[in-house]
């Protein structure tokens, strides 16, 4: 067998945590199949692979949150088994979720006492967390409320919750995939710090330029298999990319010659107040998109991103039908159905509960948005033949990675879910596809199929609007990129004129309010 | 060691199957403890209650018989609760259509009116029953008014209203003052499937709502919309379904369901209309709904199990001397057990056997 550990640092002592033959099985489905992994001290560690892969898997069982079905986890040279988190964090295992487990309508301090096992009082607990934020360089004004952060401050949240437990080991699933570059820097240096003070990190990114620059060892899963340990920084992302996917990650092509023919989506001073409590209010939105053309909106989550998703798909109605015209038809008064019929459709940022309903066959999640307009409906009665074949089609194009034909969408990897719900509305031909990030949390050759296509989409003469925190993302796919800030939207920039550092600037809201971009420094 | 929740990940259709039976052996551990304690033989217990009503023809028919009202309104609660529409007001309901179709019948009585009396009968009961039913759903809609309050309150309103229109104004003239309509007229009765039985066309007409439900909850558009709705609305405003039609829709169809069980009820077994007329079929039919899972074959088959608990109770107070209230004590348990059960749908029951000695290390 190889030495699973690389260059040999490690020989004599032994490693803080380490699975042996760790395997969970899902009915005949193999999740996990007999992983051998080792966590030292003073390590990052990357954890790589495709969507549906293991990863999460993997980190569940040694967080106990899951029961692994065979296999072994030794902690500091001693087999256990965790019933649950609460005994992996007294062990000093921490975990930071991809998604965060918040209450929107409390304040910083009492989120982080509502997740804390200890028996300290509010007022020393809250003195804690001011001190360990202030160590870590993660500053949160423990009194605010959750609904006022942005994403990476709640993502903060998480991580001072988890560090106050003073961590051996912390486990961080896809933390970066909703940050924005400048807030994924600033947590590097936090990692990196937490390394140097002796703890073990465990990585997982999709994104591999990060793994190079942060982890000293990476672990490839492909297929619920451990494939090998390397050092990422001896790889290339190219060659690391080859060992999760066992082949070449196709580069992303614009057709050339891509014409832009009428206007196909039209948004005139749409204004909207907030439908809920913490919203953001629309303010004068305008702007036009033809067929073959892709617009991207960037911006910082929660500038009223949502919001505009709702107004353009009709969840939510504005009093003007002149607002949003699409396909030259006033539309701004249609519900959701109406204008799928018109010919628009769209990905919603959620996947589980808005795109998806959870508990619900992936062939009756084709019906949920295919009913109005693909033939999946004669007479009110439903033809579960064409909604298979949906299921089959989005699986074949978009490589969805499943346990059986028609799971439950809520037992589909998180990637594996995204590319069903893109291939879902791009197999509808839309003339309109309006999508929220379209690859967040999906992997590198998933993500370049999924922007494939998107280009073939707006090649074939639709237009596409895409809403994404990836400036990368965009950069590649995108004919024009606006931004948005407040609920307002820039004019948008020819792609080739969007330069990071305009973006940024306008995604602080400079241009707009220049006393905003000053406080947002000084803040 | 230590028993731990986890959530599984697809719903398991084995336990969705089992469950129900698990409450209804967990429940009937209850009663024999309940029957010893009241002093009763537990086993001969039982078996008036569940085996004796099954042995002659009579009794089955009877169950037969107690099951229509018991299905026909449970499935209607069905499209309600999968739609995430709390209708607890079926009894209302049930005794509004009673008092609507009976209309036609104490109006038309004597006059030799010709065949299409039962007819109108029906479509009034249905009618007054889903109008009956919209007062809450739309105090829901319009006002954000608990629907779960107000339909329970408007039960008693039903039972009062029934009370006076017997009492006064629909009294039979005939009747020595006894609180009830005349007996209705041949073409306002229920025709019997067997002459001289108990088995009417009501049982019928409750295999076709059955069916009916099936198709539509498996079959159709509308069906699918019902179930999103309830299971993830947020999905469902994405797909275009509107949960506020829905609720509407749903105590609608629930209500005319109950409005006609009610007509069939006064029409058939009872054959005029007199207060008293449900043991509570409404209330029971919401056990009978979850009992069934909120699936159309299921509600069926739990309808007739609760309506065998009816006939058993009976013969266990003649046998016995076991009071009647022991069978809705019986049917109480018995909901309490079934909700208890669903968890284990959701989740999975674990043994963990946590290795002690690291435990203690690290504490
Ligand atoms: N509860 C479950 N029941 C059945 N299959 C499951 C369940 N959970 C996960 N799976 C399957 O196990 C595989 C691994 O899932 P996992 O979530 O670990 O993937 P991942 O590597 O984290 O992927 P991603 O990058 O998309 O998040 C997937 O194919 C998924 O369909
Ligand atoms: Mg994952």
């Amino acid at each position: 067998m190889l030495d699973p550990t690389p260059n040999g640092l490690h020989s004599g002592e032994s490693p803080l945590l380490r699975t042996i033959g760790l395997t969970k099985r899902y009915g005949d489905f193999l999740a996990n199949d007999s992983i051998d992994i080792d966590i030292w001290p003073k390590e990052i560690h990357a954890l790589l692979g495709e969507n549906g892969a293991g990863k999460s898997t993997l980190v569940k069982a040694i967080y106990g949150l899951i029961q692994p079905s065979a296999g072994e986890i030794r902690w500091q040279g001693q087999p256990i088994v965790l019933s649950g988190p609460s005994q992996a964090r007294s062990r000093g295992i921490g975990m930071v979720f991809q998604h965060f487990s918040l209450f929107d309508n409390l304040t910083v301090a009492e989120n982080v006492a509502l997740g804390l096992d200890g028996r300290e009082s509010f007022k020393d607990m809250s003195a804690r967390l001011e001190q360990v934020s202030k160590t870590y360089g993660l500053p949160l004004d423990p009194r605010r409320e959750v609904w006022q952060l942005s994403v990476g401050e709640r993502q903060r949240i998480e991580i001072v919750r988890a560090l106050m437990q003073d961590p051996k080991f912390l486990i961080l699933d896809e933390p970066t995939a909703v940050l924005t570059p400048q807030e994924a820097d600033q947590l590097f240096i936090v990692l990196e710090r937490l390394k140097s003070e002796g703890r073990a990190i465990l990585y997982i990114s999709h994104k591999l330029d990060e793994v190079k620059r942060l982890c000293d060892t990476a672990t490839i899963l492909r297929g619920g298999k451990k494939i090998q340990t390397c050092n990422p920084r001896l790889e290339t992302a190219a060659s690391l990319a080859r060992m999760m996917v066992g082949s070449e990650i196709r580069q992303v092509k614009a057709a050339a010659g891509r014409r832009t023919t009428v206007p196909r989506l039209v948004v005139n001073d749409l204004s909207l107040a907030p439908g809920e409590a913490h919203g953001v209010r629309l303010e004068h939105i305008s702007f036009e998109l033809k067929g073959g053309e892709i617009l991207g909106i960037a911006g910082v989550a929660g500038n009223g991103q949502d919001e505009l998703f709702a107004a353009l798909s009709g969840e939510r109605l504005a009093k003007d039908p002149g607002t949003v015209v699409i396909e030259g038809i006033a539309a701004g008064h249609l519900s959701i159905t109406q204008r799928r019929k018109l010919g628009a459709a769209f990905v919603p940022e959620e996947r589980l509960g808005h795109g998806t309903a959870p508990r619900m066959k992936l062939s009756e999640n084709a019906l949920l948005t295919g009913h109005a307009a693909s033939g999946m409906v004669n007479h009110g009665f439903i033809d579960t033949a064409a909604t298979l074949k949906t299921v089959d089609r989005a699986t074949e194009t978009f490589d969805v990675r499943k346990a059986k034909r028609d799971p439950e969408a809520a037992s589909l990897s998180g990637g594996n879910l995204q590319k069903f719900i893109v291939g879902r509305e791009i197999l509808r031909n839309p003339a309109v596809l309006v999508v929220s990030q379209p690859t967040w949390g999906v992997d590198a050759g998933a993500a370049a199929v999924i922007r494939q296509a998107l280009l073939d989409l707006a090649t074939a003469g639709a237009a596409v609007l895409v809403t994404s925190q990836d400036l990368d993302e965009l950069a590649e796919i995108a004919d024009r990129i606006a931004v948005m800030f407040h609920g307002r939207l820039s004019a948008p920039l020819a792609a080739s004129d969007a330069t990071r550092e305009k973006l940024g600037l306008l995604m602080g809201g400079s241009s707009l309010e220049p006393k905003e971009a000053a406080h947002a420094v000084g803040a | 060691m230590q028993l731990v929740l986890e959530k599984r990940a697809e719903r398991s259709n084995t336990i969705a199957l089992v469950s129900p039976l698990i409450a209804i052996g967990l429940t009937i551990v209850t009663m024999v403890i309940l029957f010893a304690i009241l002093g009763k033989n537990p086993l001969l217990a039982l078996h008036a209650y569940f085996i004796a009503p099954l042995t002659d023809g009579y009794s089955l028919q009877e169950i037969a018989v107690k099951a229509t009202p018991l299905v026909m309104i449970a499935i209607g609660l069905s499209l309600c609760y999968l739609a995430n529409a709390w209708n607890i007001g079926a009894e209302g309901q049930f005794l509004i259509g009673a008092v609507a179709g009976s209309w036609i019948a104490v109006k038309t009585q004597g006059t030799d009116a010709g065949a299409w009396v039962l007819p109108a009968m029906f479509v009034l009961a249905a009618a007054g029953g889903a109008l009956y039913a919209l007062i809450p759903a739309i105090c829901k809609v319009k006002f954000g008014a608990s629907e779960i309050l107000t339909s329970l309150m408007l039960v008693y309103v039903a039972d009062l209203f029934l009370d006076y229109l017997v009492r006064g104004p629909w009294r039979d003239p005939h009747g020595f003052n006894f609180p009830t309509t005349a007996e209705f007229d041949p073409v306002a009765t229920v025709p019997l499937l067997i002459e001289g039985g108990r088995l009417h066309l009501g049982s019928i007409i409750a295999l076709v709502v059955v069916a009916a439900a099936a198709i539509l909850l498996g079959r159709t558009i509308k069906g699918f919309e019902i179930r999103v709705v309830g299971a993830a609305p947020r999905a469902a405003r994405f797909g275009g379904f509107n949960a506020d039609q829905l609720i509407i829709l749903t105590f609608a169809v629930s209500g005319a369901l109950a409005g006609l069980a009610g007509i069939i009820e006064v029409a058939g077994p009872v054959g005029h209309l007199q207060p008293g007329i449900s043991p509570g079929y409404g209330f029971t039919a919401i056990i009978v709904a979850f009992l069934g899972r909120l699936n159309p074959l299921g509600i069926l088959i739990a309808g007739l199990f609760l309506a065998l608990t009816f006939i058993g109770g009976e013969q266990a107070q003649i046998a016995m001397k076991i009071p009647l209230d022991v069978t809705k004590v019986f049917q109480g348990i018995l909901l309490f057990y079934v909700l208890a059960c669903d968890s284990l749908i959701l989740y999975r029951f674990k043994l963990v056997f946590p290795n002690r000695q690291v435990a203690r290390g690290t504490g």
